[in-house]
């Protein structure tokens, strides 16, 4: 039998589904956004004091690094492939923007240059990825897993057991300040976001990752250059993980190895959380967004509830799986959907 | 006389050492539909994939309006106006109807790496508009139904029209294969109307749609062709003659020994009684008996499949009863009704068929490694023992294929590799058999055919649906037919097989 509006003109629809970039509304779309939602009211009532303003900027704050990671992994996993190598980007980058900045280490002091080639690894280290699982057909977990110790063997060795102390003091202040109430990282983190967004609809690079997931040989055969979209793609997480690492030193004062430690199980949770399949060809920034902050969110209002720290990761663990088996719902019927 | 766009000499290729192509020669003039006829394996499918650059000839010449040419890719043959539609859909699922049409040549609707997505769609309606469709080009692929993406198909083919300054030649690779009659019909008037527009290759297996539409016919057997034939002027039945070479045919009225119609006697072990779903069937009753084979027929979306579902606990009826051997049931899931016998035997093999890598024997016992148990091991002999069996009661070919990769033999013989699956079960009553010829050629047919027979023999009940009306009516023991919902009519073929004038009154 027919589904509605299947072969509509009408005006309305044909708006909606311009917006959405041919995307219906659907479950997996709005299913995290109202978890969100929902999360955050059941904290707000459970802890008035969660809601307030002052707790949300803590809450984007400390989102901003998440969320900027999880735009850069959204179009690697929409490819169908995955970046493991994020937090050895992150500590590499964070070395060597803080010693191309002022510091404790080296002579240097170039400023908001500094930044610019900090992110360089990260890039560089990206399209290597790329090329290796392109080229030399290493699959992409083991291509990035590999990626991931040679960077953090680089940062150590960049930091020689002593970490550079970052002495710019506008870095400093951009990192910890804010900008009409609003976090500055928070600020950048919009940003990303809604570059992410646009890059995901409006261009080529955007609609192609989605084509390379939902079909890879088909996308061969209509004459794509996925494997270059491939090193694009991981090119972008690369870059983005060097920001986010450069980022999170202006913010800390500190360029780490550690800087990273963490953020690769919680990037890869906030972008499934948000309904981005692992498989490929499904979600998109804003849900991995939305995943992020729920991620953060849940964090955030654990602690106000008075969840004692033990059990806040199987708390976490626990709406992990559920937000898993929410975005996977669709799935379960496919045996008698493919007709 | 129209110019010859193709001409094709002498080719051939084989695949580790198995020869596809043995010597084929063809032409394809202007705006003409050339049918390409034969059982699968007869090289059809490897014509057209050395034609649009997928693989590589080893012998032979090919001549696109009177230049040698040798594709390396697929985009080599796009650029001399060679556009291809695949047996399996190549389509992307999670794109828009207008994005899988002019995915790769977007062309002024991407400037600068940004979509314009009002032109893009645009683009996508003035190809879907070439075939007269009225598709949503912002739709999502996956939510149309298969024969609407069979257009989108089309339409994508078509788009090669303004690639190149030739008129394009068309291939389409069984592109009805998947359809059933109503919805092969859209895709039949779609290919007329790229009549008008480009050459076309049309592959099939199916002898009708072929004569309806192909100007001229070739008929492959074993990677050669064996024979030619202009429309209007050869009939089905030498076209068939062709196909088969020296087999014979298999139809009910020779060949098969007459059926032994179940007694009144046996039991009834399905009986259905007003079974309802809302907007899908309504008020349906009827009686099966051990050894019967039950057809039900039916046009799409006259019911007949969301029943058939309702009875393998896939779907759930709004109210009426199902009861097996008097007792009334009620299916939550598949599972349950595999646990009381009942087996469902789908049409398409490629999703829900044969598991890919694992060998005849595996296939067979995969579901019933429990019935193998020698104390925590699989016994190994006893399998083999029982798989042998049902391959040589069956006639899977090769018989020694137990240790074969399933994937690796034909069509039809997968499709009875999955009819053992279900009949090694010992405790199967029921099988329901739903269009369980989708995509086998007329050979594999009639050995499928013939399978099902030894099957209900064996006492085990059968419903089965499918849209090929004459085999319907022959392999049935009584018959019900289907329309928006209802039976509206009732056979018994047992005695006297009714007419398909009747029956095709009753369904339409």
């Amino acid at each position: 039998m027919g589904r509605p509006g299947r072969a509509e003109r009408h005006p309305a629809a044909s708006e909606r589904a311009r917006r959405f970039a041919g995307h219906p509304v659907q479950w997996q779309t709005w299913g995290p956004f109202a978890a969100l939602l929902a999360l955050c009211l059941g904290f707000g009532i459970a802890e008035p004091s969660f809601l307030t303003l002052s707790n949300f900027w803590v809450i984007a704050d400390s989102s901003a690094v998440p969320l900027i990671l999880a735009v850069g992994m959204t179009f690697v996993v929409l490819q169908g492939s995955l970046d493991l190598s994020i937090e050895g980007v992150m500590a590499l980058c964070s070395l060597t923007f803080a010693m191309l900045v002022l510091n404790s280490r080296t002579a240097l002091d170039l400023g908001v240059m500094a930044l610019g080639l900090a992110v360089l690894p990260g890039l560089c280290i990206g399209m290597l990825n790329g090329i290796v699982l392109t080229r030399l057909a290493v699959p992409s977990f083991m291509a990035t897993l590999g990626a991931w110790s040679a960077a953090l063997g680089l940062a150590m060795l960049l930091s020689g057991g002593q970490p550079p102390i970052l002495k710019d003091e506008a870095f400093r202040a951009f990192g910890l300040g804010r900008t009409a109430a609003v976090p500055n990282l928070a600020l950048v983190a919009v940003a990303v976001v809604m570059v992410g967004h646009v890059l995901q609809h409006y261009t080529r690079f955007g609609r192609y990752s989605v084509a390379i997931g939902g079909g890879e040989s088909v996308a061969r055969q209509s004459g794509l250059p996925v494997d270059r979209y491939k090193v694009f793609a991981f090119a972008l997480c690369g870059l983005l993980a060097g920001l986010a690492g450069a980022l999170e030193s202006a913010r800390i004062g500190l360029g780490h190895v550690d800087i990273g430690a963490g953020q690769l199980l919680g990037t890869v949770t906030a972008v499934v959380v948000g309904g981005t399949s692992l498989a490929g060809g499904r979600g998109g920034v804003l849900q991995s967004a939305v995943g992020a902050l729920l991620l953060n969110v849940l964090a955030n209002g654990m602690v106000f509830v008075g969840v004692i720290p033990e059990a806040q990761k199987m708390v976490e663990g626990a709406i992990v799986l559920l937000a898993s088996l929410l975005a996977t719902w669709q799935l379960r019927g496919r045996l008698w959907d493919v007709r | 006389m129209n110019s010859v766009v193709l001409r094709v000499e002498r080719l051939s290729k084989s695949f580790a050492g198995v020869r596809a192509l043995d010597g084929v020669s063809l032409e394809v003039r202007a705006r003409e539909v050339v049918g390409v006829l034969g059982e699968n394996g007869a090289g059809k499918s490897t014509l057209l994939k050395v034609l649009a650059g997928l693989c590589q000839r080893d012998g032979g010449h090919i001549a696109m309006r009177g230049r040698a040419v040798r594709f390396g890719s697929p985009r080599e043959a796009a650029e001399a106006g060679i556009s291809m539609v695949f047996q399996e859909q190549s389509l992307v699922p999670n794109l828009s109807v207008a994005e899988n049409i002019m995915l790769g040549h977007e062309g002024v609707a991407v400037r600068a790496g940004f979509y314009d997505w009002k032109r893009l769609h645009a683009m996508g309606a003035a190809q879907l508009a070439k075939l007269d469709s009225t598709l949503a080009p912002w739709a999502l692929t996956e939510t149309l139904s298969f024969e609407e993406r069979q257009m989108v198909e089309l339409a994508k083919a078509l788009t090669i029209e303004e690639r190149t300054p030739h008129e394009p030649l068309i291939l389409l690779d069984e592109p009805t294969s998947m359809l059933d009659a109503g919805q092969a019909q859209a895709v039949l008037i779609g290919i007329e109307r790229l009549r008008g527009r480009a050459s076309v290759v049309f592959v099939s297996h199916r002898l009708d749609e072929v004569l309806r539409v192909c100007d001229r016919i070739y008929v492959f057997a074993e990677g050669r062709c064996v024979g030619q034939g202009q429309r209007g002027v050869c009939t089905k039945a030498e076209l068939q003659a062709m196909m088969l070479g020296r087999r014979h045919r298999v139809d009910s009225k020779d060949g098969s020994p007459p059926q032994e119609a179940p007694t009144s006697a046996s039991a009834v072990i399905l009986s259905v009684r007003d079974l309802s779903c809302a907007h899908r069937y309504h008020s349906v009753s009827f009686d099966l008996r051990a050894g019967e084979v039950l057809g039900i027929a039916g046009a799409a979306g006259s019911g007949r499949d969301s029943l058939c579902r309702a009875l393998f606990g896939a779907e759930t009826p709004d109210s009426g009863e199902i009861a097996l051997d008097g007792r009334p049931v009620r299916w939550r899931e598949p599972a349950d009704a595999v646990e009381r016998g009942i087996g469902y035997l789908p049409g398409e093999r490629s999703t829900e068929g044969v598991v890919a890598g694992m060998s005849v024997a595996e296939n067979m016992t995969l579901a019933h490694l429990g019935e193998l148990r020698r104390g925590p091991f699989i016994g190994l002999r006893l399998e083999k023992a029982l798989v042998r069996r049902w391959i040589e009661r069956l006639g899977i070919k090769p018989c020694t294929s137990a240790d074969m990769q399933a994937q690796l033999l034909s069509g039809g013989n997968q499709q009875k590799i999955v009819l053992a699956k279900w009949l090694i079960a010992r405790k199967l009553r029921i099988l329901i058999l739903d269009h369980p010829w989708r995509g086998l050629d007329v050979g594999a047919k009639a050995e499928a055919v013939a399978s099902i027979r030894e099957v209900a023999r064996s006492g085990i009940g059968i419903v089965l649906i499918t849209d090929a009306l004459d085999d319907l009516i022959a392999l049935s023991d009584s018959l019900i037919v289907m329309k928006n919902g209802l039976v509206s009519g009732r056979f018994t073929c047992s005695a006297a097989k009714p007419p398909d004038w009747r029956v095709l009154e009753c369904m339409l």
